[in-house]
C-alpha cells in the first residue's frame, strides 16, 4: 500500500461495491489502511500514510458551496497543496438515479493531478451522505494533503457530516430571515466554522453575519474550547479565502493539541461500522450483541488495525449468534 | 402591366462561412451576384470564444462551424473587394464582439470607408450564451461591461450600427415556449440598458437614441400563426416596457426592429427533403403580418442535420425569400391580420403570460441574476424536456420522424456528397499564416496596443477605442481576450440540469429502470455515465437532455458540462470511476477530438470502458469512428431516448462480463 493516486479510483470503486465478497474486501482494505497511518502530524515518508485534514462543505442549495470550494482549491494548490474531494448530491425518490453536478462547477483542477473529485450518490440515505463517503474520505486522507467533503445542507445532515469530518465549514447564504431558520433547523449546533458567502453583495452579507455572530453568542465556545468563527468570504473576488484557509489551519492545530483529533476520529470510524453492521445484519442482528449501544461501546474500543477494526470482527460474532438461533 | 405599390423587402442573408478568410470571401461574392443584399458572418468557435488558431483548444474547432479571424489581415481577406460603406453586415459574435467590430472598423477604415457609414448588426448578447449557446468568453459583469461599451461607443461613432441583437433565437433552440422566448428576450434587453443607462458617459438624453439602435433576433417554429402573433406581442411589449421604464417619447425609436433566423430544431435528418417546407413555412410566420415584419431573414439550408451545407444548398433557400418577396404579392398589402379577433386574443394572451414570466424574473435581480441562480436555464431545460417527450410519445407529430416513416429512396440525397466537407488542411494552412504575421508585424506596437487597452480597463474607459487601436496595430484576438481572461478568468455558467424534477410515473420508464437496476445488482452499484462536451462548441442542450433522462432512468450521471479536453474527460472518467462515457460534439470537430479521447482512455488502461458519440455526424464519419472503437452514434434522427439508453445499459452489461 503507497501513497499512490493512481491506485486511488480503484479503491473508491472497491469501497462502494456492495456484492458480498467485496464488501469484506472492501473492509480489509480499509482495516490495512489503519494500521498504516501515521498520527503525527510531520510529513510522512515511506511506506507510513498520512492522514490528511478532513473538512466538510454544507450549506443550502444556491449558498455558493461549489464555487466557494473552487476558490479553496486555488488557493490550496497555489500552496502546492494536493486535494481530494468527495461531493455528494441527493438521489431521486422515482428513479433512483442521481445527476452529479459539481464537475461543472469545481473547474480548479480539471486535468490536474493535484487534485481529486469523486462524486456520489446518497441513494437511499436521507441526509447529505453516501454510505461509501466515509471510507472514501479516509482513503483520500491517505492520499492527498486535504480533504474535503461537500454535501448539501437540510438541516438533519449537519449533524452527520459533523460527525465524519474534523472540521465542519457551513456556508450561508446572505438574505434577512436565513439566521432563524438556521437556528430552528438546528444548523447551528454542529458547524466549527461559519462562512457567509457572497460578501461582494455588500451590506446583505455583513448583515447575515452579524445576525450569525449574535446568535452564537451564547455557544460560540464549544465543548473543546474552539472560538467558532463567523467569516466573510466571497468566491467571486477572491474576499477572505485566505483567511478561510488560515481557519481551517487553526482548528486542525487545536483539536491536535485538545486531543479532541483522536476522539473525532474514533467515533467517524465506529459510526461507519455500526451503520455497515447495520445495513448488513439488520436490526435482528445488531440486537443479538446488545443493541446499537452496546455495539458501539465494543467498536469504540477496538483497536485500529489488525484483522477486527471495522466490526470485521464483531461481523463473526453476529453471524455465529446468527447460526444458532437459526 | 403597371404593378401595385410594394414595400422594400427585407435584406436576404445567409448565415454562412468557413475554412479561412480567403475561402468564405469568395463564397461571400457569389452568394451577393446571387442576389444577396446583406452578409451574415459565421466565425468558428476559437474566434468566438478568443483563442487564436494554434491554442490547444482550438484543435479541430479551425475553419468548421465559420471561418477563423485572428487578426486584421484575415478580416481584410474576409471582405476584399466588397466595399464595406455599402454593405449591411451582420455578425454573429457575443463574448469577442467588441474585437470582432473593431477589425471591422479597422478593416473599413483601411479600405477608405468611414465608420459613420457603416451598417449592419453586432449581435453582441452575452445573457443567452450563459443560456443556451454556450461562447461565453468571462463571467457576466465584464461581459455585460463589454457589451455596453460597445452600445455606447456606437451610438455616436457608428450611428447606422445596431450594436446589440437581443437573442429569443437560440432561447428556442433550447426548448423556451413562446411565452418564455419573449420574457426572457424582454429581460435580457432590460438588463441590458439599465447597465447602458448608469454608465455616466451616457447622458439621459442620449438614453432615446441608444433604446432606438436595440434590434432583436428571433426564431420562427413551424407552429406558424403562434409565431406569428409572438412577433406582433413582442412588438407591442417593446413598445410598453420603453415607453414605461426609460421614458422614450418618440414613437419610432420604440419601434421593434428585429431580424430572424428561422427553427433549425425541429429540422429532421430522416426525409430531410421535408425541411425545405418546413422553413418556407417558418417565413411566412415572420413575414406574412406588415406591422411585425422581420428586417432582415436568414433562412436554414434542407440538409443542416446532415452536416454542412454545400453553396447549392444555401443558394436554394435563398430563393425561397427571393420567390417571397419578389414574386408574390406579399408585399404589396397593409397589414392583413389587424381587426382579427383570433389574432388579437390570442396576442394579448402571450402579452399577459410573458409579462408575468419577466416580472418573476426581474424581481429576482433581473436577468443577470436569473443566469446566476439558474432559474432561466432550468424552465428552458424542463421545457425541453417536455417537448421530447412528446416526440417520443407521439403527442407532437413530426413527419417523416416519429410517424410517416414509410419512404422512398430520397433523390436528394446522395450519402458523403450531400454536404459539404472543410478541407482537413485548412487548420495548418490557417496556423501557418497566423505564424507568419506574428513574425512579420511589429512587437513593440502590439505590446503598446495591449498595455493602452489594459490601461482603459483599469481606468473603466471605453475599450472599443483602444481596441480599435490594436487591430490597427496587429494584436491578434487570443491576446486581445488574453487581456480579459487575465483580470477576469474563466467563468462556467450553471448547466440547469442538477434541478430538474424526474418525472413520477411514466410507463415507458418502467421496464427500463428495472433492466437498469438489475444492471446495478451485477455491478454492485448502479450504473455511472460521464456526460460531456469536449472542444469549444458550447451547444449544450442535447448533452443536457442526455444527462436529465439517464438520471431518469436510474443512472448516476456525472454532467461535465461545456469546453473540455480530451485530457480532461479522460482523468474524469478514472477518477470518477464511471462505466460509460457519453461525448456530445455539435461543430464537425468529431473526428480529432473523439480519436483523441479513445485515444487517452487507451493510455490509461481504460479502453473497456464504452464510449458512444452523439451529434451531427454524417454516416461514413460514423462508420469511421466505429472504427475507430466507438460503441455507437447517435444522430438527430435517433429521437427515442429510452431505446439508447436501452442499448447502453447493454453495452455497459457486456463490457462488465467481458
Amino acid at each position: 500500500m503507497r501513497r499512490d493516486r493512481d491506485a486511488v479510483p480503484e479503491a473508491l470503486n472497491l469501497l462502494d461495491d456492495r456484492r458480498p465478497g467485496q464488501r469484506e474486501a472492501a473492509l480489509a482494505l480499509l482495516d490495512a489502511l489503519e494500521s498504516k497511518i501515521s498520527r503525527s502530524e510531520a510529513k510522512p515518508s515511506g511506506a507510513v500514510l498520512r492522514d490528511a485534514p478532513r473538512i466538510g462543505l454544507t450549506g443550502a442549495p444556491g449558498s455558493g458551496k461549489s464555487t466557494l470550494l473552487d476558490a479553496l482549491v486555488r488557493a490550496l494548490r497555489k500552496r502546492n497543496e494536493t486535494v481530494g474531494i468527495v461531493a455528494v448530491d441527493p438521489s431521486s425518490r422515482v428513479s433512483g438515479g442521481a445527476l452529479l453536478g459539481d464537475r461543472a462547477r469545481v473547474r480548479a483542477g480539471a486535468g490536474d493531478r493535484g487534485v481529486f473529485l469523486r462524486s456520489m450518490a446518497a441513494r437511499e440515505r436521507l441526509g447529505g451522505l453516501a454510505d461509501a463517503t466515509w471510507p472514501s474520505v479516509a482513503v483520500l486522507a491517505a492520499v492527498f494533503d486535504r480533504v474535503f467533503v461537500e454535501t448539501v445542507g437540510v438541516g438533519q445532515s449537519e449533524a452527520e457530516v459533523a460527525g465524519l469530518v474534523d472540521t465542519l465549514v457551513f456556508v450561508a447564504q446572505p438574505g434577512a430571515g436565513d439566521v432563524l431558520q438556521f437556528m430552528k433547523a438546528g444548523i447551528l449546533e454542529h458547524p466549527d466554522v461559519f462562512a457567509v458567502n457572497k460578501a461582494d453583495l455588500g451590506a446583505v452579507a455583513e448583515r447575515t453575519a452579524s445576525e450569525l455572530q449574535a446568535a452564537l453568542a451564547m455557544s460560540a465556545r464549544d465543548a473543546t474550547g474552539w472560538q467558532r468563527p463567523v467569516l466573510l468570504v466571497s468566491a467571486r473576488d477572491g474576499r477572505g479565502i485566505g483567511e478561510l484557509v488560515a481557519v481551517l489551519d487553526a482548528h486542525r492545530a487545536h483539536l491536535v493539541a485538545s486531543g479532541a483529533l483522536a476522539e473525532r476520529r474514533k467515533r467517524a470510524r465506529s459510526s461507519f461500522a455500526l451503520d455497515a453492521l447495520e445495513r448488513r445484519y439488520g436490526t435482528f442482528g445488531i440486537e443479538r450483541l446488545g443493541g446499537r449501544e452496546a455495539v458501539r461501546a465494543r467498536l469504540l474500543a477496538e483497536p485500529e488495525g489488525g484483522g477486527n477494526a471495522f466490526g470485521l470482527g464483531l461481523a463473526r460474532e453476529i453471524e455465529a449468534a446468527l447460526g444458532k438461533s437459526r | 402591366m403597371t404593378l401595385p405599390h410594394r414595400d422594400p423587402p427585407w435584406v436576404f442573408r445567409t448565415y454562412s462561412g468557413h475554412t479561412s478568410a480567403r475561402a468564405s470571401n469568395e463564397l461571400y461574392r457569389l452568394n451577393l451576384t446571387k442576389g444577396q443584399t446583406g452578409l451574415s458572418i459565421a466565425f468558428d468557435l476559437p474566434t468566438q470564444t478568443g483563442y487564436d488558431s494554434d491554442h490547444p483548444l482550438a484543435r479541430g474547432e479551425v475553419g468548421k462551424v465559420g471561418v477563423p479571424i485572428c487578426h486584421l489581415e484575415d478580416m481584410q481577406a474576409l471582405f476584399e473587394g466588397i466595399p464595406l460603406g455599402r454593405m449591411n453586415t451582420s455578425m454573429t459574435i457575443n463574448a469577442t464582439a467588441a474585437w470582432l467590430l473593431a477589425l471591422y472598423v479597422a478593416a473599413a477604415e483601411r479600405q477608405g470607408a468611414d465608420p459613420k457609414t457603416l451598417a449592419g448588426t453586432t449581435q453582441n448578447d452575452i445573457i443567452k450564451e450563459y443560456l443556451s449557446r454556450g461562447t461565453y468568453a468571462f463571467p457576466p459583469e465584464p461581459s455585460l461591461r463589454l457589451i455596453s461599451d460597445l452600445i455606447a461607443y456606437s451610438v455616436d461613432a457608428m450611428p447606422k450600427w445596431n450594436p446589440i441583437n437581443i437573442c429569443s433565437y437560440h432561447l428556442q433552440e433550447a426548448g423556451a415556449t413562446p411565452v418564455q422566448e419573449i420574457a426572457y428576450a424582454m429581460a435580457n434587453a432590460i438588463a441590458v440598458l439599465d447597465a447602458v443607462r448608469a454608465r455616466p458617459d451616457v447622458p439621459k438624453q442620449a438614453l432615446p437614441r441608444v433604446v432606438g439602435r436595440i434590434s432583436f433576433f428571433l426564431n420562427a417554429g413551424i407552429r406558424f400563426v403562434e409565431e406569428l402573433c409572438k412577433c406582433r406581442a413582442m412588438g407591442e411589449l417593446w413598445d410598453e416596457i420603453t415607453r414605461e421604464r426609460y421614458g422614450v417619447e418618440d414613437a419610432t425609436l420604440r419601434r421593434f426592429r428585429y431580424g430572424v433566423q428561422v427553427n433549425s430544431l425541429g429540422l429532421t435528418e430522416s426525409q430531410p427533403e421535408n425541411n425545405i417546407i418546413r422553413i418556407v413555412l417558418e417565413a411566412l410566420g415572420v413575414t406574412l403580418s406588415r406591422d411585425a415584419r422581420c428586417r432582415a431573414l436568414q433562412l436554414p439550408a434542407w440538409n443542416e442535420a446532415l452536416g454542412l451545407p454545400r453553396p447549392w444548398d444555401q443558394q436554394w433557400s435563398l430563393r425561397i425569400q427571393q420567390v417571397l418577396a419578389l414574386e408574390t404579392d406579399l408585399l404589396e398589402y397593409g397589414d392583413l391580420f389587424n381587426g382579427s379577433p383570433v389574432v388579437a386574443a390570442k396576442v394579448a394572451d402571450l402579452k399577459r403570460t410573458a409579462r408575468e414570466e419577466m416580472e418573476r424574473v426581474l424581481a429576482m435581480g433581473g436577468a443577470v441574476a436569473a443566469v446566476e441562480n439558474a432559474y432561466m436555464k432550468r424552465r428552458l431545460v424542463e421545457s425541453q424536456t417536455a417537448r421530447l417527450r412528446a416526440i417520443e410519445h407521439g403527442e407532437l407529430q413530426v413527419i417523416g420522424l416519429n410517424c410517416f416513416t414509410e419512404t422512398a429512396a430520397s433523390a436528394l440525397v446522395e450519402g458523403a456528397r450531400s454536404i459539404l466537407r472543410i478541407d482537413e488542411f485548412a487548420e495548418r494552412d490557417q496556423i501557418e499564416q497566423l505564424h507568419a504575421f506574428r513574425a512579420r508585424r511589429n512587437d513593440a506596437d502590439v505590446q503598446a496596443a495591449l498595455t493602452s487597452l489594459r490601461d482603459a480597463l483599469a481606468n473603466g474607459q471605453n475599450v472599443m477605442p483602444p481596441s480599435i487601436r490594436a487591430a490597427h496595430a496587429g494584436v491578434t484576438t487570443g491576446e486581445w481576450a488574453g487581456v480579459f481572461r487575465s483580470l477576469y478568468g474563466e467563468y462556467r455558467a450553471p448547466t440547469g440540469v442538477a434541478v430538474s424534477v424526474a418525472p413520477a410515473a411514466d410507463e415507458a420508464l418502467t421496464g427500463l429502470r428495472e433492466q437498469i437496476r438489475r444492471l446495478g445488482e451485477r455491478l454492485g452499484r448502479p450504473p455511472k455515465m460521464l456526460i460531456g462536451k469536449p472542444g469549444l462548441d458550447g451547444h449544450s442542450n442535447g448533452a443536457e437532455q442526455i444527462a436529465v433522462r439517464a438520471r431518469d432512468v436510474g443512472m448516476e450521471v456525472v454532467y461535465e458540462g461545456i469546453r473540455l479536453t480530451p485530457g480532461e474527460i479522460v482523468s474524469s472518467a478514472r477518477d470518477e470511476g464511471v462505466h460509460v462515457i457519453g461525448l456530445s460534439i455539435l461543430s464537425g470537430s468529431h473526428g480529432v477530438l473523439v480519436v483523441d479521447v479513445l485515444e487517452g482512455l487507451r493510455k490509461a488502461g481504460l479502453e473497456r470502458i464504452p464510449v458512444v458519440v452523439g451529434g451531427i455526424i454524417p454516416e461514413d464519419d460514423a462508420a469511421k469512428l466505429r472504427a475507430a472503437g466507438v460503441a455507437r452514434v447517435y444522430t438527430p434522427k435517433d429521437f427515442d431516448l429510452n431505446a439508447i439508453f436501452g442499448e447502453i445499459a447493454q453495452l455497459v452489461a457486456e463490457s462488465a462480463a467481458a
